[in-house]
């Protein structure tokens, strides 16, 4: 446990001592109100954060590979993961304690658009539960994010590489749930494995926490999808840390 | 304290390392000599617990490398080639990561510090940060890193390489200090720097152990310095 709070401790500091955390705070800030600006949050005339949070997803599937990309590529390029993996240190903890800091660091950033909650409390009454739900899928889906950000910073020591691959893997589970990929798939797949498909894809159960609804299959599918990938990650460490 | 069986490790079709074992015990000063490629890193990197060997196995202190390597890494300090660290950070917060992730804390770390910053004299660069360090600068601050928890145990590569003469000597010294009540391996190709702090010495070459001795055995067998042993030894191999 105290190598996990090492590993966790030193990594959340390390964003704030590089400029890294300030760039990406500013642009995620920037791009999550200008996207719901621009798609109409005020012309809706309703006091909710639907718009806000339906355009998170997207703009995550750019944003989350750039801060999970270093995660283990930097580490291996600059060679301070053998001064790491001789210390007490187990590949698990390591993983782990990378991964709780980028999730908090990026739980941080979402944090940090409050001003649209309060704009929202400004001008009506909006419905507490459905933004607190809100802002949970968010983080479960940059969990999600993270942990395939995790596993493909692992595979690589060149971070663009890393970067480009979580990207596509990301946008796969967005898209895979879009109406008109599923529509297209439709046409000749059989429907059984489009629904498949469907239930496979991030949008689904973001969309189904956005509405409020807990449920714990969509719970279980963020999980699994980080448990899943964080373990992949560590299998891929085990083999290839000296590599 | 040490006792090493037949490790083996390859890397695709190179046999980097090829069969070694060697004890060393407390009070020893083991010097790994060998040209480049020669298969110390890798030798050491193992018994790190930091690559895991192919066949063969190690322990440190009674703890194997391949069924308790966190107890290994405790007792062990680990200087690697190129003394890697946080660029990031600075030299302090560094040091307190390390103490962190060995569990040295309270009381205990601030004991653990003064000691260790005037030992390696990092006083004037502790809260500089490490990306704009020389290297000799570096290579003490992992040595720092290595010594922080008082180890039995030390393995060193290289430990004097992009020194100036004065560090040199310096680091020589405390090697000589520390050797007394600790075991400690380097590796080196730097032949004086055998002479003046090994108690033993093993030269390897092509992954293999080619002799295993103390310098001045050797120099007296083959009657002529170090520098020429050391040729002689590693080029029939090679011939």
């Amino acid at each position: 446990m105290q190598s996990f709070w090492a590993v966790f401790k030193r990594e959340l500091k390390s964003y704030f001592t590089t400029p890294l955390a300030y760039v990406f705070l500013v642009i995620f800030l920037f791009f999550s109100g200008y996207l719901a600006f621009k798609q109409g949050f005020f012309e809706a005339r309703q006091a909710d954060l639907r718009v806000f949070f339906m355009n998170l997803p997207l703009l995550y599937v750019f944003m989350v590979p750039s801060t999970a990309m270093r995660l283990w590529a930097e580490e291996r390029k600059t060679g301070s993961i053998e001064l790491l993996f001789t210390l007490p240190i187990t590949i698990t903890q390591a993983v782990l304690g990378k991964f709780f800091a980028a999730w908090i660091f990026l739980g941080i950033a979402l944090a940090l658009t409050f001003p649209m909650v309060i704009t929202v409390y400004y001008l009506g009454n909006p419905d507490t539960g459905l933004i607190i739900a809100g802002y949970l899928g968010s983080w479960l889906t940059a969990g999600g994010f993270l942990a395939i950000g995790c596993f493909f910073s692992t595979i690589s020591k060149n971070q663009v590489i890393s970067f480009v691959l979580s990207v596509v893997a990301c946008a796969v589970l967005v898209f895979a749930g879009m109406p008109t990929t599923l529509n297209y798939l439709s046409s000749f797949l059989p429907a059984g494995l489009v629904s498949t498909i469907e239930s496979m894809s991030i949008r689904q159960h973001f969309e189904s926490i956005q509405k409020g609804v807990l449920e714990f299959k969509d719970i279980a599918f963020f999980v699994v999808l980080i448990i899943g990938w964080i373990s992949a990650s560590t299998i891929v460490l085990d083999e290839r840390k000296a590599a | 304290m040490i006792e090493v069986k037949e490790l083996r490790r390859s890397f695709g079709p190179v046999t980097a390392v090829d069969g070694i074992s060697f004890q060393a015990d407390k009070g020893e000063v083991l010097g790994l000599l060998g040209p480049n490629g020669a298969g110390k890193t890798t030798a050491m990197r193992m018994l790190a617990c930091f690559i895991t060997p192919d066949s063969g196995t190690a322990s440190v202190e009674g703890f194997d490398i391949l069924q308790n390597p966190v107890e290994v890494r405790c007792r062990l300090g680990y200087l690697a080639e190129n003394s890697p660290a946080y660029g990031e950070m600075t030299v302090g917060g560094f040091l307190n990561f390390v103490c962190d992730a060995r569990g040295i804390n309270g009381t205990k770390r601030k004991q653990a510090l003064d000691r260790i910053v005037p030992m390696c004299s990092i006083n004037s660069v502790y809260h500089q940060t490490i990306d704009t360090l020389s290297k000799g600068y570096k290579r003490r601050v992992g040595l720092a890193q290595a010594l922080i928890h008082d180890p039995e145990v030390l393995i060193l590569d290289e430990p004097t390489d992009g020194l100036d003469p004065n560090q040199k000597h310096d680091v020589r010294l405390l090697i000589n200090q520390m050797g007394k009540d600790k075991c400690i391996i380097i590796s080196t190709h730097i032949l004086e720097e055998v002479e003046a702090i090994c108690s033993r010495t093993i030269i390897i070459s092509e992954g293999r152990i080619l002799a295993d001795s103390t310098p001045s055995e050797l120099k007296e067998k083959y009657q002529c310095s170090l520098d020429e042993v050391f040729r002689k030894i590693t080029r029939k191999k090679s011939n």
